[in-house]
């Protein structure tokens, strides 16, 4: 008991002198900081937590990890340890779901310990948390477009493969898609259908736009991720077209299987969803401490790569 | 009846029930006084539950009064009834495993201090209330850490205390041992000392001697006679029952034993068969080409005597022997192997596959038997079915037809036909002519006769005592879950078998 | 199709052909089958398929593949038609596999970790395209097992045992793979979604033959019958000497095999294996493909055929909506619409109550006559 109480004490003293010393780091370096991720879901979702940690290692942050297994009740519960410890100077979660976090961010802003939220969104007040760290769907819908409509010179019938319906992520990259190729009155989207993010149903729709329409009509598919181009690169091939060349494939998330696609000519170009939330989430957390205001939203913006070398010359 | 000076507590007059054309109940009276229990006596079909599901509000009744203290009632629903003062007790205990004893005691009406329900004050109450009736347990124990007769007497006393007059048993010591059925007979005593009226329905006729003052028997829906106990002698209940008089010499023996010869050779040998909670240990031996009749009133062990010689209730000790060979009956697949055969008694839930077609139903036991790899011929199905049609007399176009269309006799004869096609040596056959016309009845009768002389073991279990004696070469007579006696040959008859069960 | 078909509603007698023709007819337009009306939905279906892209029965051969949308229907159908297969055993003996989505999974991630070793260079002969195959099936086999252990020795109800690798399931694939979702180059594997035969693609044959082999599997011996048995009454298929454990063990082993192989298809369609998206929500259109085809979820009568023609209903609902105009808003509300006429469909009261409400119109014109 008394060996328990010793580690605690010492503990309380460690934080004490961590948070004394906060001010004087920009980088953050000595800054013990909970990072309740949602789980581990997808490739993407697994280099998202790579690069924040890996970030963290870099600045010299302690970073203290919590998978939340797609559970809200998991984070709320890693939430409240760390409140209750009072041994972090902030918080950063990426929310499993939107709704069902006031109370827990109340707490967290009762203690003084700032929440920094990435990628998916809360419904939260505002004033809760100190911003919000997120991709820049919209961004990347127009991104997309803008590459298409100078591949083509503004002369393209597209299919569109969306994500689930209703997702954040689909609705926004559609819109960001349509804003860019309203402005060139020869591309239009003759066909939309949802694929689910899933490869085999982007293929499986891939394959019922090639036979229902006349497939030298189409120009381009514009998947909302790589792995319905994938999909349909398949189907492409099938139907014994060359993807690539009778049909443009652009996309979004540049995961590492789609840099084989552009390796091999199959895949045209796809937006990098950034999975390098963590460097402007620590950035946030620092500059908070040191009393700066931040905007509610700090978007990452992806870039457009149409090759793996393009690729890794910004991935050192 | 005159004897009694008191008003009555519960008067039924002329209670009439009618299901689809079939009379449940037809006039019949009921009278209850205050601190007495009446048995309700009679065999399926008697109209028992009939008459306390009226009474509790379940059915509708098409005619007659219920009178409780002289007041006309309606009793709705049993919750009704409950709050009229008829409370009633089944087999399956209605509370709830999981609260304590004083939980369930109080539930739904707990006992408020100063507006907060109190455990204590609850605890205390219920504590006081099980003394009243000498009990004294640990009320805060879970209701499931008790044995089933406590967990009965916890559901009395809820009853009871739920403002009960009236007190419905039904069935209430069929899973208890003789030193728990003591227990709730002090109890029913110390409730027939507060007043309280007693409807007692049980298969048990020593204990309907034990702890009962008044007997109304019914048969067929009709009420056939109400005694004090202490004047009625067993042996006139048992005819009442049954519906036959002691003194006529009914049921001429068809089945003489002549040939000895085809029946020395015993087929099946039980020593000491037993099951608790089922039927005590029996011998049982029958012979090839023999016909053994197990008679009893409902709930004597006929059909758990049948379970347990085919494997679907495992016997806890005893041995058995096929032809001299040791065995282990431990399940119908086992049984079946050994060649034996059961007819069940419900035939809807335990012996029809209502969906499948004649066909299928005749050839499934020997399909079963011979293994789902060695396939019958569709030829050799239809070839079995069709014989088997033929020879059973079943009514019906054609074996394709499903078997759920057929009336009650063809489904009856269809499930015969099983086992005739499996070809066993043993066939059990339990209340094979249950609900079937006049017809096919006879049929049956001449099939079982035909079977025996072909040399099969045949056991049957009828409540038909007439039938029992027409066919049968031996009687095992059976009450309260006991074997009474075997009559052999000549000694068979209505009135030897009636007397086996009343003797003390 | 149809030779199929005359088996399953005639049960199989090579020495009365005449007879068992004459069974077949009555038994199809007889009111209360089925069969019919699940005939009728599928043709309804395809004619709509039809008039909403009028290319949908073109098919081309492109580069020795057939190509086109009723094509695209038969190959897409094929995992739900191999679940629906074995779903309909289990059904038929009033239980239900929830978890063949997951096992889906599993098999696929199983199979996908394994080649990726023989391309890493392994010369360990368990990991040649032939014998990843066989342990993937293997793996399947065994997950039936386990459901088939909860529900036949240890009683528990069929919805709860196999929800439990349902969820268990997709987590065990995700520990194969190690969270991450392999891809593979391997021709053989790859062939399994993606080969073609004469043209037609493979998983179509693959199923196809299972559909054959199941089918003689049960109708050529009596496990269809006993399977039969034990759905419609237990009990009573206990008191007949029937032993059901060994009849519900056998079953979940046939639907975690297909399983099985549906996962190997649809990992080979796209020669790579995702544990969080291969075959989610599988079980449900197979449970879809199985009630549309007849067989009752409280167990019974079965036709492995009708439920194979309830799992192309399904596909060529779907291909139609992808070659709709609709907005995908609409697509899961359309397609509970109709799998709900499919079953109003087949279902007696609702015609008979059609037919009453007709019956003052029918009156009607007879007073105008």
């Amino acid at each position: 008991m008394k060996l328990v109480k010793f580690c605690l004490l010492l503990a309380l003293m460690v934080t004490f002198v961590g948070a004394v010393n906060v001010k004087a780091q920009d980088g953050g370096e000595g800054l013990t900081i909970g990072f309740s991720q949602i789980g581990s879901e997808s490739a993407w979702r697994t280099s998202f937590t790579d690069a924040v940690k890996a970030e963290a290692e870099a600045r010299g942050i302690n970073l203290l990890f919590s998978d939340a297994q797609q559970q809200q009740e998991n984070q709320i519960a890693a939430m409240r340890a760390w409140i209750a410890q009072g041994d972090v100077d902030a918080i950063i979660l990426a929310p499993v779901v939107e709704s069902g976090w006031d109370d827990v961010l109340q707490e967290a802003q009762d203690a003084g310990i700032p929440v920094v939220i990435v990628d998916r969104n809360v419904d939260s007040d505002p004033s809760l948390y100190v911003t919000r760290v997120s991709s820049d769907f919209v961004h990347e819908g127009r991104l997309a477009a803008a590459w298409l409509v100078q591949a083509t010179s503004g002369q393209c019938n597209i299919v569109e493969l969306q994500g689930t319906v209703g997702s954040a992520a689909a609705n926004d990259r559609m819109t960001g898609f349509k804003e860019v190729i309203a402005l060139f009155p020869g591309m239009q989207i003759v066909a939309s259908e949802t694929g689910d993010f899933v490869r085999a149903q982007g293929k499986q729709v891939m394959e019922s736009f090639l036979s229902s329409m006349d497939p030298s009509e189409i120009c381009a598919v514009w998947a909302h991720n790589d792995d319905m181009a994938i999909g349909a690169i398949e189907a492409i091939k099938e139907a014994g077209l060359v993807p690539g060349q009778d049909i443009l494939v652009v996309s979004v998330d540049a995961i590492p299987d789609i840099f084989d696609s552009l390796d091999a000519g199959e895949a045209n170009a796809t937006v990098e969803l950034s999975p390098f939330m963590g460097g402007p989430a620590f950035d946030a957390v620092v500059a908070t401490l040191n009393g700066e205001e931040l905007p509610k939203w700090i978007p990452v913006a992806g870039k457009l790569y149409t090759s793996r070398a393009a690729y890794d010359a910004d991935h050192q | 009846m005159s004897t009694n000076e008191q008003p009555a507590l519960l008067e039924v007059r002329g209670l009439t029930k009618t299901f689809t054309a079939t009379p449940a109940l037809s006039e019949v009276d009921f009278t209850l006084y205050p601190g007495e229990v009446h048995a309700v006596l009679g065999e399926n079909g008697a109209g028992k539950s009939t008459l306390i599901k009226v009474i509790t509000g379940v059915y509708k009744r098409d005619a007659g009064t219920i009178r409780l203290n002289g007041k006309l009632i309606e009793p709705r629903s049993p919750g009704h009834a409950q709050e009229l003062g008829i409370s009633a007790v089944y087999q399956e205990i209605n509370l709830i495993p999981t609260l304590s004893v004083a939980e369930n005691l109080y539930v739904g009406r707990q006992p408020r201090f100063l507006g907060m329900v109190s455990m204590q004050l609850m605890n205390k109450k219920a504590r006081k209330l099980l003394k009243t009736f000498n009990i004294d347990i640990d009320v805060t124990r879970d209701l499931s850490s008790y044995s089933i007769a406590i967990q009965q007497i916890v559901a009395i006393v809820r009853g009871v205390d739920l403002s009960a007059k009236i007190l419905i048993l039904d069935e209430p010591t069929s899973s208890l041992d003789r030193h728990e059925v003591e227990t709730l007979f002090s109890v029913i005593r110390s409730l027939k000392e507060h007043g309280i009226g007693i409807l007692l329905i049980t298969h048990f006729l020593d204990q309907v001697y034990e702890i009962s003052d008044r007997i109304t028997v019914l048969r067929n829906g009709r009420k056939v006679g109400e005694h004090l106990t202490k004047e009625l002698p067993r042996a006139k209940l048992i005819s009442e029952m049954l519906g036959r008089e002691f003194t006529e010499t009914l049921g001429k023996r068809s089945n003489q034993i002549t040939n000895g010869d085809s029946k020395q050779d015993t087929f099946l040998d039980i020593k000491g068969f037993a099951k608790r909670g089922m039927i005590e240990p029996f011998d049982l031996e029958i012979k090839k080409g023999e016909i053994v009749g197990l008679a009893g009133l409902l709930g004597s062990g006929r059909t758990e005597m049948g379970h347990l010689v085919f494997g679907i209730n495992r016997s806890e000790k005893g041995e058995a022997f096929v032809e001299g060979k040791k065995v282990k009956i431990s399940s119908p697949h086992k049984a079946i192997r050994y060649g034996f055969g059961l007819c069940p008694e419900d035939r809807k839930v335990e012996g029809l596959i209502a969906d499948l077609t004649i066909r299928e139903n005749i050839i499934l036991a020997l399909q079963a038997k011979l293994g789902w790899y060695r396939h019958i011929p569709y030829k050799r199905q239809e070839q079995y079915a069709d014989e088997m049609i033929e020879a059973l007399h079943i009514v019906t176009t054609d074996a394709e037809k499903p078997v759920r269309e057929l009336s009650g006799g063809n489904q009856q004869k269809v499930i015969l036909a099983r086992w005739l096609v499996s070809n066993p040596e043993l066939l059990i056959l339990d209340e094979p002519t249950r609900g079937i016309d006049i017809g096919a009845h006879a049929e049956i009768i001449n099939i079982i006769k035909r079977l025996a002389k072909e040399g099969k073991a045949m056991m049957v279990i009828s409540s038909e005592l007439a039938e029992v004696v027409d066919y049968s070469d031996r009687v095992v007579v059976l009450r309260d879950r006991k074997k009474l006696t075997e009559l052999t040959g000549d000694e068979i008859s209505e009135d030897a078998i009636m007397h086996a069960i009343a003797e003390k | 199709m149809v030779e199929m078909e005359k088996q399953v509603l005639t049960p199989v007698n090579e020495n009365k052909p005449q007879k068992a023709t004459n069974f077949k007819w009555r038994n199809i337009f007889r009111g209360d089958n089925r069969a019919l009306w699940t005939i009728l939905a599928l043709i309804i279906i395809l004619f709509v398929d039809r008039m909403v892209s009028p290319t949908f029965f073109t098919v081309r051969m492109v580069n020795g593949r057939l190509t086109g949308s009723l094509i695209n229907t038969l190959d897409g159908a094929a995992p739900i038609m191999l679940l629906s297969i074995g779903m309909t055993l289990v059904i038929a003996t009033k239980g239900v596999d929830l978890s063949v989505g997951a096992v889906m999974a599993i098999c696929a991630a199983v199979s996908a970790v394994l080649i990726n070793r023989h391309e890493a260079g392994s010369d360990n002969i368990l990991y040649y395209p032939g014998f990843v195959i066989a342990i993937a099936i293997l793996v399947g086999a065994l997950c039936g097992l386990w459901n088939g252990i909860l529900v036949a020795l240890f009683d528990i109800q069929p919805i709860i045992a196999t929800l439990i690798l349902m969820v268990a399931g997709r987590g065990i694939a995700q520990m194969i793979t190690d969270g991450q979702s392999p891809t593979y180059t391997d021709e053989t594997l790859a062939y399994m979604g993606q080969g073609t035969i004469f043209g037609m693609p493979f998983p179509v044959y693959v199923a196809a033959i299972a559909l054959v082999v199941v089918y003689l599997l049960v109708r050529r011996t009596a496990l269809g019958l006993l399977i039969e048995s034990v759905g419609i009454n237990a009990k009573a298929s206990h008191y007949t000497g029937v032993n059901a454990t060994v009849i519900k063990l056998f079953v979940y082993i046939i639907s975690g095999i297909c399983a099985a192989i549906a996962g190997l298809i649809v990992a080979g369609e796209n020669t790579y294996a995702d544990p969080h998206t291969a075959g989610l929500w599988s079980e449900l259109d197979a449970i879809v493909a199985v009630v549309i085809g007849g067989t009752l979820l409280s167990g019974g009568r079965f036709s492995l055929v009708l439920s194979a023609m309830g799992a192309l209903i399904i596909q060529s609902l779907r291909i139609g909506l992808y070659i709709s105009d609709l907005h995908p808003n609409a697509n899961l509300v359309v397609k509970a619409i109709v799998i709900l006429l499919v079953l109003l469909l087949q279902s007696k009261e609702f015609k008979q109550a059609v037919g009453r409400l007709f019956k003052p119109v029918l009156k009607l014109r007879a007073v105008f006559k």
